[in-house]
């Protein structure tokens, strides 16, 4: 069986002088919950594994500046427990609570589901919707990139091989918001989405006009995408099911669902025209609740 | 990379089912296989291998993994427990275990180890968890076998009976598994 080296630095600088002395052979892993399902499967490309685990500072959820902050290694776990999350992230809570299992949970990071880009990647549409940035840091310094500019297709990010992705930062509007994400999958537990659908909704005072929106699916293009347009659409008009009806057509339009073993092509629309419906409406029933999640 | 380098193998320590233990590892080995070749732990099972089915869940730090994917380095300096560690002190089972015996959760065994550790942690943390709150805990691990129902009835009476309260467990800023 072929072999590796495992390296598990103690701080993020060691971490970061590791990758870049030891360039494409490195890999890093943090839960290794997909890089050890690669391992296993198809052997591993990479010498050497630059394990993340050891960084407990990098796991973290706490609010600041009008901004929830989540360190990268923060698990799915932390997520679904956290009443920040609940409160502030609610989509991301929904995500959360549906992703593999306990055990899978407890030791597999955010950092670790984006930084993956698989199409299913259940963290992202949440984190798509609530217009988060993402902040990659290498040797060099570091950047802080819109997450709906990091997916560059299944798999791939924009991410250089020298950097860390340390931290997740999520805007919290000032005025009446909310959030609902809603995963398709043949099980409750245990199975990728077959699509999925995240509505963000911005209100303005009265409670019944949007103010902004943000709308974004997994599994409906080759990475996890957002829908300006059908967003654009919400923007200033006051939400109604009717209205809501057109928003779902809209939004399907702006992905490219196809045929795959999860499930065909336009069941996959079918269910985002309904689920941005439902999941706006649930948004706008959080939001007139008070109480998010 | 030269030949040594390639078989070069870690000394690793930590403690499983409050026992200190020194074992020499290789960089690719997981955490269930130091278990059950090197220390001869059998009760955590290998089904699957990639983390879908939990036959092989233990307790590291107090908290439920899949051992088939944890690689054994990170076990460094951890408090390990199996289903080896759960007996009470005189060899009795423990309540939780007796449970699994009194319902009828055990058929062939095989997912009993892993269900039975998946339940302990639960109960660490929900001492008297629901019937929704036990298939919750319970997702990750799958059984051929007895249909779950008396796998969750068994849960449920052992959270029933306990009288223990809340273990603190995987709070954010504490060591991570
Ligand atoms: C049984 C099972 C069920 C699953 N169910 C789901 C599910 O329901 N939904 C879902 O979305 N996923 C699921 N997954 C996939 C996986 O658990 C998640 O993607 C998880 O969040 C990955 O996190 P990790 O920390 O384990 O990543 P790792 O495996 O450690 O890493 C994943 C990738 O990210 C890179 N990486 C990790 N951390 C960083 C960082 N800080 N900076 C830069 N790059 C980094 C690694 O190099 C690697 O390429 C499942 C996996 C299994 C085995
Ligand atoms: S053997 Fe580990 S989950 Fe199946
Ligand atoms: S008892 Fe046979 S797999 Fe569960």
């Amino acid at each position: 069986m072929k072999t590796f080296q495992y390296l598990r630095p103690a701080s993020l600088a060691e971490a970061l002088d590791l990758l870049a002395r030891h360039g494409p052979a490195a890999r890093l892993v943090a839960g290794g919950t997909d890089v050890m399902v690669d391992f296993k499967k198809n052997g591993l490309e990479a010498d050497i594994l630059v394990s993340l685990r050891r960084l407990t500072d990098l796991r973290y959820i706490r609010e600041g500046n009008g901004q929830v902050h989540i360190g990268g290694l923060t698990t799915l776990r932390d997520l679904e427990r956290s009443s920040l999350v609940a409160r502030r992230i609610p989509g991301l809570a929904d995500a959360a609570r549906v992703m593999a299992s306990v055990q899978i949970r407890n030791v597999a990071t955010v950092a670790g589901n984006i930084c993956n880009a698989a199409p299913s990647a259940d963290t992202a549409p949440p984190l798509l919707a609530a217009g988060t940035q993402v902040r990659l840091v290498s040797p060099a310094g570091s950047r802080d990139i819109p997450l709906d500019q990091f997916f560059t297709g299944p798999r791939k990010t924009i991410r250089r091989p020298d950097e860390i992705l340390t931290e997740f930062v999520v805007p919290i509007p000032s005025g009446p918001y909310s959030q609902a994400f809603w995963k398709h999958a043949r099980r409750k537990a245990m199975d990728l989405a077959m699509v999925s659908v995240a509505v963000h909704l911005e209100l303005e005072d009265d409670l019944v006009t949007c103010r902004q929106a943000r709308i974004a699916h997994g599994v409906a293009a080759p990475t996890p995408i957002r829908t300006p347009e059908a967003e654009e659409r919400l923007k200033g008009k006051k939400i109604t099911p009717e209205l809501l009806e057109g928003i779902g057509e809209a939004s399907c339009e702006e992905t490219l669902c196809r045929d795959s073993i999860r499930g065909q092509a336009w069941y996959r629309e079918e269910i985002i025209r309904v689920m941005v419906r439902r999941m706006a409406l649930r948004a706008l029933e959080r939001c007139r609740m008070g109480r998010p999640a | 990379m030269g030949y040594l380098e390639k078989i070069v193998k870690h000394v690793l320590e930590f403690t499983v089912n409050g026992e200190p233990v020194t074992v020499l590892v290789q960089p690719h080995e997981m955490l269930l296989a130091v278990l059950r070749d090197h220390l001869g732990l059998t009760g955590a099972k290998e089904g699957c291998g990639l983390g879908e089915c939990g036959a092989c869940t233990v307790l590291v730090d107090g908290v439920s993994v899949n051992s088939c994917l944890f690689p054994a380095l990170e076990a460094e300096g951890a408090l390990v427990t199996t289903i080896e560690g759960l007996m009470v002190d005189d060899g009795r089972l423990s309540p939780l275990q007796q449970a699994f015996v009194d319902h009828g959760a055990v058929q062939c065994g095989f997912c009993t180890p892993g269900m039975v550790m998946s339940a302990e942690a639960l109960l660490a943390e929900t001492p008297h968890p629901t019937e929704k709150q036990v298939r919750a805990g319970l997702a990750g691990n799958l059984c051929r076998c007895t249909g779950y129902n008396q796998i969750i009835e068994a849960v449920l009476a052992a959270g029933e009976s306990s009288d223990s309260n809340p273990k603190p467990g995987n709070e954010p800023g504490k060591e991570r598994p």
